[in-house]
Formats: structure tokens, C-alpha cells, sequence
């Protein structure tokens, strides 16, 4: 079984809301990359962005502007 | 070949937009499914596109574009995603099929119909406004600018008009994309329809639908989102909202190829540049006794279109000699406009109409005008 990691995730209304995530990030050096959406937090579809702890912790502030669905912390 | 029917279809587009078309080709998978590279390439492309689309119009947030396959489905999402059964709806004798023919549908649902005239020379008339609205009242359509005539509808005066009653100023701006300058905030619109192939200079195949968050619109079609794939219902988010099934990456590539022109070239300079040569046209033939001309040409803004007849001479037939004789591309007849046509007395005769853009040179414009007179002096009785 692959080890699993803490990780944040943040998930949005549509594609092009995690698009525009991605470009923010990168525009910001924000660490961090686009997934499918885990079916422990939304079953069908769907792409959401990944963050280590420490990445999310450091860039917290910034990633409140962000128009996000929600933000959860799981083990992937 | 000299091709004057830009209004139709630019037929020269940038190197930008075949360059964009081909890498997408190459590189694109299906944007918004799944999060591997090539599906997010074209996710990033289409979003990159919506940003500088964006900009273009002055939208403070790209995702309330949706693209469409042309400015009629962006039209039909309009009429069809905001007028209810009760409803009434303002528009124009200036309106193009893409406007008319889903208003027609919406009228046997019940939603009434009032149509702003024209003047003589193909004005709107503003003057009697506010007898045309009702407690009913809706929305207002109105082009931007006439396919037929040219002629630019004086969107601030509609603006305040639906401002001061509280309705849904829609905006159908086929003919002015990429031609003049388009402030959404400024000019009060809520939906603007628009087409990515001509003026734009993107290929076909592409267009979008600007709403504004505040207006509550129904998709015209549901299905595959990449999102949400349990729920029975379309997601309610813009675009998602009004983009089922897979985008067109490969077109909307191009258009992003396109606005990267523009931005580079700015609107203003090719408009003036287009409008010289529809003048040059006009101006060579205004004298000429026995052509009738449809439009204001004496107004400051217009895009560039000139439209004529000979004497009474069918449109259709004059179109076909200028292409025989002379290798000229027109567009004559109809133009989809049958309300303009029957304002202006040329259900019958259609007129034909030179569209130019500034891909065309003056030499061009001298051999139209050569080829115009020639053809009028040959039908002078």
C-alpha cells in the first residue's frame, strides 16, 4: 500500500475556478498542484488543488482571496 | 479574389490564430476532465483566453464568460435561459435572425414583442422610448451595430432607458467585437453575445455569451461538466453553467491567438484603418446617379460597411456579376435581417453589401469602385 501523507485541499465551484487557482499560485510562488478530486470528499469528477502542511500554513493569507468551495485536511 | 464580405466571415486572419490552432491540435486533451497535463493545457488555454476576453470588455471576472460555438447560441441562451411565459420584451427592426427567430419561439410561450423603428437613413429612433415599456417589460435587445447598413446603435441612450426601468439590456455585438471598443460596466450591459469569427479574427466555431452575475439565466443545453457528475441538474456556477459537453479547445485556442493580435495591433487603429477604406468606397460612388445608398454615412461612428443597389437591379444578380466579372465577394440579398429590409422598402431587390476590413488595401477598394461604375453605367435605364 502507498504511504499516505497529510495534505490540504482546497475544492471549487467549477474547472475554471481551479484554473484560476493555479494561475494565482504560480503568479504568487504558491507550492502546490492540481488533482482530481478524492472521492473521500466529493464522489464524481471534478479537479482540486493539493498543498503540503507546511505550504499551506505559509500561504494561508493569500489563500483566503481565493474564491474556494472548501478547504479540507486529509491523509492521500 | 477580392473579398469584401468581412461582415460574414474574416477570411484573413494573424499567423497568431493558425500558429495557437495547431499547437492545441497537437497538444490539447479535453479541458475541465480530469487533472493530467494535456487535459490541463486546454484548461489553462481556455482560461487564458477567457482573461483576455475579459479585458477586452472591461469583466471583472473572466468565469462569467461562457464560450459558444457563435453568436447565435450565445442568443439563443439569452433569450431562451432569461424570457418567461408574461414576459415582454423590447428589441429592433434592426435585429438579425439570431435575435428574431428565437423571439418568435418565445412569442408562441407567450412573451410579447415591441419593435423599435428605424429613420430613413436606418437610425433607431430613440425619441419614443418610454412608450414602448410596460410594467411586463423585461429585457431590451438590441444590436450593436446593424448588419446591413453599418449603422451603430447609440447603446448609451438604450443603456440609461433600461438603467431607469430596471431591465435586462442584452447586446448583440456580432458585427462590433474586435471593431470597436466595448466597456460592459460603461455601457450598462448585462448579456453581450458575441462571435469569435469575425471581427475577433478567430476562426469559426467560436463565440461566447458575457452574463452578468445578477441576472438569473437558464443553460439552453445540460450534460457532461467534468463536474458534479451525480447531481441530476447542470452545476448552477458560471461557465459550467452554461457550457455542457466539451468545449471547442481547439478554436477557442485560435481566438486566444487572435485577441494576442489585437491587443498587439489595439482596435482603434485597425477600425480607423477599415473605416478609411469603407469611406474611400463611398466617397467614390456617391455621385453616381443611378445608385441608391442604405445608411448614415454621415455619422461619426459606423463600422465598416457600405450597402447599395443599382437602379432596381436584383442584389443577387449584381453580387453574381461582381464575382464573375471582377472576382469580387459581396454578400447581397437578405442578410438575415427581414425587418430591416422591409423598413427599408428592399424585401424584393435585397441590397448588396460591401463588409471591409483593414486586411483589405486601397487597390482593392480603386478595382471595387471601377467595377461598381462599370456595372452601373452597363444599367443606367
Amino acid at each position: 500500500m502507498r504511504p499516505k501523507v497529510d495534505c490540504f485541499i482546497i475544492t471549487f465551484d467549477t474547472t475554471s475556478h481551479a484554473i484560476a487557482m493555479e494561475k494565482y499560485c504560480k503568479e504568487h510562488q504558491i507550492k502546490g498542484r492540481l488533482i482530481p478530486v478524492p472521492a473521500t470528499i466529493s464522489a464524481g469528477c471534478g479537479i482540486c488543488w493539493k498543498m503540503t502542511e507546511e505550504d499551506y500554513m505559509s500561504n494561508q493569507s493569500q489563500i483566503q482571496k481565493i474564491d474556494y468551495k472548501e478547504i479540507h485536511y486529509i491523509k492521500l | 479574389m477580392i473579398y469584401l464580405d468581412n461582415s460574414a466571415t474574416t477570411l484573413w486572419k494573424p499567423k497568431e490564430v493558425s500558429d495557437e490552432i495547431i499547437n492545441a491540435l497537437k497538444t490539447l486533451g479535453n479541458s475541465d476532465r480530469g487533472a493530467h497535463e494535456t487535459t490541463l493545457m486546454a484548461s489553462r488555454t481556455i482560461y487564458n483566453t477567457r482573461e483576455e476576453l475579459a479585458r477586452l470588455f472591461n469583466i471583472d471576472n473572466p468565469l462569467n464568460i461562457a464560450f459558444t460555438s457563435n453568436a447565435t447560441e450565445a442568443l439563443n441562451i439569452a433569450i431562451f435561459g432569461i424570457l418567461n411565459s408574461g414576459d415582454h420584451v423590447i428589441t429592433t427592426v434592426c435585429e438579425h435572425n439570431s435575435v428574431l427567430r428565437p423571439l418568435y419561439q418565445k412569442e408562441k410561450e407567450n412573451v410579447e414583442i415591441s419593435f423599435l423603428p428605424i429613420d430613413k437613413l436606418g437610425n433607431i429612433c430613440y425619441e419614443n422610448l418610454d412608450e414602448y415599456y410596460k410594467p411586463n417589460t423585461k429585457a431590451i435587445i438590441v444590436t450593436h451595430a446593424s448588419n446591413v447598413v453599418g449603422n451603430v446603435t447609440d447603446l448609451k441612450k438604450i443603456s440609461d432607458f433600461a438603467k431607469l426601468h430596471n431591465l435586462i439590456l442584452i447586446v448583440d455585438a456580432a458585427q462590433t467585437v474586435g471593431v470597436l471598443p466595448i466597456d460592459v460596466k460603461e455601457l450598462g450591459i448585462d448579456v453581450l453575445c458575441f462571435s469569435g469569427h469575425k471581427g475577433l479574427l478567430g476562426p469559426q466555431g467560436t463565440g461566447g455569451i458575457y452574463v452578468n452575475p445578477k441576472v438569473k439565466i437558464r443553460p439552453l443545453k445540460v450534460g457532461g461538466s467534468g463536474i458534479e457528475s451525480y447531481s441530476k441538474n447542470q452545476p448552477l456556477s458560471m461557465p459550467t453553467l452554461l457550457e455542457a459537453g466539451t468545449l471547442n479547445g481547439h478554436g477557442i485556442a485560435g481566438l486566444y491567438g487572435a485577441l494576442q493580435y489585437l491587443k498587439k495591433q489595439g482596435i482603434e487603429k485597425l477600425h480607423q484603418s477599415e473605416m478609411k477604406l469603407a469611406n474611400m468606397f463611398y466617397q467614390g460612388l456617391k455621385d453616381v446617379p443611378n445608385i441608391t445608398f442604405y445608411g448614415d454615412y454621415q455619422a461619426q461612428n459606423r463600422v465598416p460597411i457600405v450597402s447599395l443597389n443599382i437602379n432596381n437591379i436584383d442584389s443577387q444578380l449584381v453580387s453574381d456579376w461582381l464575382f464573375e466579372d471582377y472576382g469580387i465577394c459581396v454578400r447581397a440579398g437578405a442578410h438575415c435581417a427581414p425587418l430591416m429590409h422591409k423598413a427599408l422598402g428592399t424585401i424584393l431587390q435585397g441590397v448588396v453589401r460591401f463588409s471591409f476590413s483593414h486586411s483589405n488595401t486601397e487597390q482593392e477598394v480603386e478595382l471595387a469602385i471601377k467595377a461598381v461604375k462599370e456595372l452601373a453605367k452597363q444599367n443606367e435605364t
